[in-house]
């Protein structure tokens, strides 16, 4: 007899990027429907940005989310720099390699913080502590470089707002040098725990066809065999000169995204290491005047996927349109074939795979319930998903000989 | 007895809800509770029902969809209560003012007893917003 | 072969006016009538990736633009409809072809006022619940 069981998991949550609201449809163990309800963080920003001129827009795409306020405005002033003839003919050398470096700076931050998250969701709340806090010598290289630990706005349209100054590129090679063993411990820490492999192999599958109809992107895509990054395929700043990989997994499992997020780390540091060691000395900025009308398209390979801005111009000192198109919009909607036929205990760490960074400790039930609907808040949800991490592990020291 | 200074000022434990925000300031929240900052030490928690908190952190620009929502965990919080505008956006809407999806700043929609600005505000800035509340708390009949 | 020559072959006539802004980024012109063939074609057979979708109230009528993105290359094609029917703007929906495309038709429905025949699940996405009927926020007031 099918008891169907409804779970509402957000809108309120304090770990997620957008406030997004699953209605997680449920018989016994196992999740048969989910609903995804988004629009609690919609501000407007589109119809914001055609009020302000272009100068003023990066600070405004920089506050669309607050682990990305690189990629969006460097999504952007690539597609206002495409209607002045390209990056690479605009914006002088030294800014394209700032610009890298604190893609890459950003890349390491955000995927610490997904890591450390996902371990609060399984129940390892040490990977979480652990992953928060190398993650603040980061946002210091940050404060440093940029002068706030997020929303850095470093970049503007013809290069970038402030230069690396030399006595900061030790300090950052030092800072790189000591992240090193800290990701090695993870690699270890996450890739060989047998606990944690029981809980993320063969956990959300999201396969290579359903990837190419849902149209992901990101670790998420790249998790699930599809060889796309933005960063190789559609080149901007200076990663065509350096040498690096991309990260690629079969499997479409959450253990595939871990592994694609983790191994990608040691990518980020080699990138930086080059773009320091090669960054030439010269001007970090042109100087743009007038925009003229026509249209342009800027993608950057944010943290989470390829990052798309759109802008219109008519010649005058605003934009006539501007479309932003945000990774998670792809790829959150991909979580309604990876959830569906897993069990209630695996949809927290499900839904937070593709990294929207979602938990939601509670939100308010105002449910409609029937006799035979029962509701279960998000805090029940991960308390159920810790607990089938602590048999696992029962399990395990049990199996072990005496 | 002045049951504020009882409950308030000792151990509170915080309810987090974001309207409308870009997730600055709620990483920010969640880092003041790591290793660096480490604010457990007081005894101050992130806790997962409204219903066991002694304040609630809002952080956004007041959405019109989460504004309802944002509410109802209010109704929800026992009282007395404090309510906290943790960055720019809470306490003035930001760059967020002329937009379509907006209802007014928080004060106009909750009482609000402690502004934190900034875009994001740094930890420290929150660590010390708590702190001089909690000093004007106590210092209260 | 030659993925610029493919869409070339593939559509023959069905293109209207083709513009290559720079070797990356390629705008065509084809008519409300083809969107669905032409996605057929690029997504189905040729194996381009659909990025997004951009809808925008222009003097002339409502311009949809279909962002494809083929990976190996690194090209951008973007295929531009004009719906000159400003009164009551309508086109067919790509979204039955993959699941893909159904938020952003959905986010366009919204926000723009295009309606999109065929949609299997034409619903609010972003906005609240109370937003007033035919009130499109992007639309050029």
């Amino acid at each position: 007899m099918s008891h169907r069981v409804i779970v509402p998991i957000g809108p309120y949550h304090p770990l997620q990027e957008e406030p997004e609201f699953f209605q997680l449809y449920v018989e016994g163990e196992k999740v048969v429907d989910i609903d995804i309800i988004i629009g609690y963080n919609h501000r407007g920003i589109e119809k914001l940005a055609e009020g302000k001129h272009y100068d003023q827009v990066p600070f405004l795409v920089e506050r669309i989310c607050g682990i990305c306020s690189s990629s969006h405005p460097y999504a952007y002033v690539l597609a206002v720099e495409d209607i002045l003839g390209g990056e690479a003919n605009v914006v002088p050398e030294r800014a394209l390699y700032i610009r890298t470096i604190v893609n890459e700076l950003e890349r390491i931050h955000s995927h610490l913080l997904w890591l450390g998250l996902a371990g609060h969701f399984i129940g390892y709340n040490t990977v979480w502590m652990w992953a928060w806090k190398y993650r603040e010598p980061v946002l210091d290289m940050f404060e440093m470089i940029t002068g706030n630990r997020n929303n850095y706005a470093m970049m503007k349209v013809g290069g970038v707002r402030r230069d690396i100054k030399e006595e900061d590129i030790s300090i950052v090679k030092k800072m790189l040098d000591e992240l090193v063993p800290a990701v090695d411990m993870f690699k270890g820490a996450v890739m060989d725990d047998p606990v944690i492999q029981a809980r993320l192999k063969g956990v959300g599958i999201l396969t290579k066809q359903q990837a190419i109809d849902w149209c992901v992107v990101g670790p998420t895509a790249r998790a699930s065999g599809l060889n796309i990054d933005v960063r190789r395929d559609d080149v901007y700043g200076v990663y065509d000169r350096l040498n690096w990989n991309v990260i690629i997994e079969k499997d479409g499992d959450i253990f595939a995204k871990t592994v694609v997020r983790i191994l990608e780390l040691y990518e980020c540091v080699s990138i930086i290491r080059q773009c320091l060691d090669k960054m030439p000395k010269g001007e970090i900025d042109a100087d743009v005047k007038d925009i003229p009308s026509g249209e342009g398209l800027g993608r950057v390979e944010a943290p989470r996927g390829e990052c798309l801005h759109y802008v219109k111009s008519d010649g005058t000192n605003r934009p006539v349109r501007h479309k932003i198109r945000a990774p998670s919009f792809m790829n959150v909607a991909s979580n309604k074939v990876a959830c569906i036929g897993g069990t209630i205990s695996d949809a927290t760490i499900t839904l937070a795979a593709v990294d929207p960074c979602y938990c939601c400790t509670e939100r308010v039930a105002v449910m409609r319930k029937s006799d035979n609907e029962k509701v279960l808040n998000g805090w029940d949800l991960i308390k159920l998903s810790q607990e089938k991490t602590d048999k696992i592990k029962e399990g395990m020291l049990n199996a072990r000989p005496q | 007895m002045n049951i504020k200074k009882t409950a308030l000022t000792k151990s509170i434990w915080v309810f987090h809800i974001s309207a409308g925000s870009c997730n600055n300031c709620d990483i920010e929240i969640l880092d003041c509770l790591t290793p660096r900052f480490d604010l457990e030490r007081f005894g101050i928690q992130l806790i997962g029902s409204a219903r066991h908190a002694d304040a609630l952190l809002i952080t956004g620009a007041m959405n019109r969809k989460s504004v309802p929502r944002m509410k109802k965990v209010y109704e929800q919080v026992p009282k007395p209560c404090v309510v906290v505008a943790v960055g720019t956006c809470a306490c003035s809407q930001h760059m967020f003012r002329d937009s379509y999806n907006m209802i007014g700043p928080l004060d106009e929609i909750l009482p609000v007893d402690l502004y934190i600005p900034g875009c994001p505000p740094k930890p420290e800035a929150m660590i010390s917003g708590i702190v001089k509340l909690v000093t004007k708390i106590r210092k209260s009949k | 072969m030659n993925i610029k020559e493919g869409i070339r072959e593939g559509l023959g006539s069905k293109i209207l006016d083709w513009k290559e802004h720079s070797a990356r980024r390629i705008y065509f012109l084809i008519d409300q009538k083809d969107i669905v063939e032409v996605t057929k074609l690029l997504f189905k057979e040729l194996g381009l990736r659909f990025s997004i979708a951009t809808g925008t109230d222009t003097p002339e009528g409502f311009e949809m633009l279909y962002h494809f993105s083929h990976d190996n290359t690194g090209q951008f094609y973007s295929v531009r409809v004009l719906i000159k029917n400003k009164e009551k703007p309508e086109i067919d929906s790509i979204a039955p072809l993959f699941p893909g495309a159904e938020w952003i038709e959905r986010e366009i429905w919204e926000l723009v006022g295009i309606n999109f025949k065929g949609h299997p699940n034409l619903k609010r996405l972003l906005l609240a619940d109370d937003w007033p009927e035919g009130d499109y926020p992007l639309r050029q007031k």
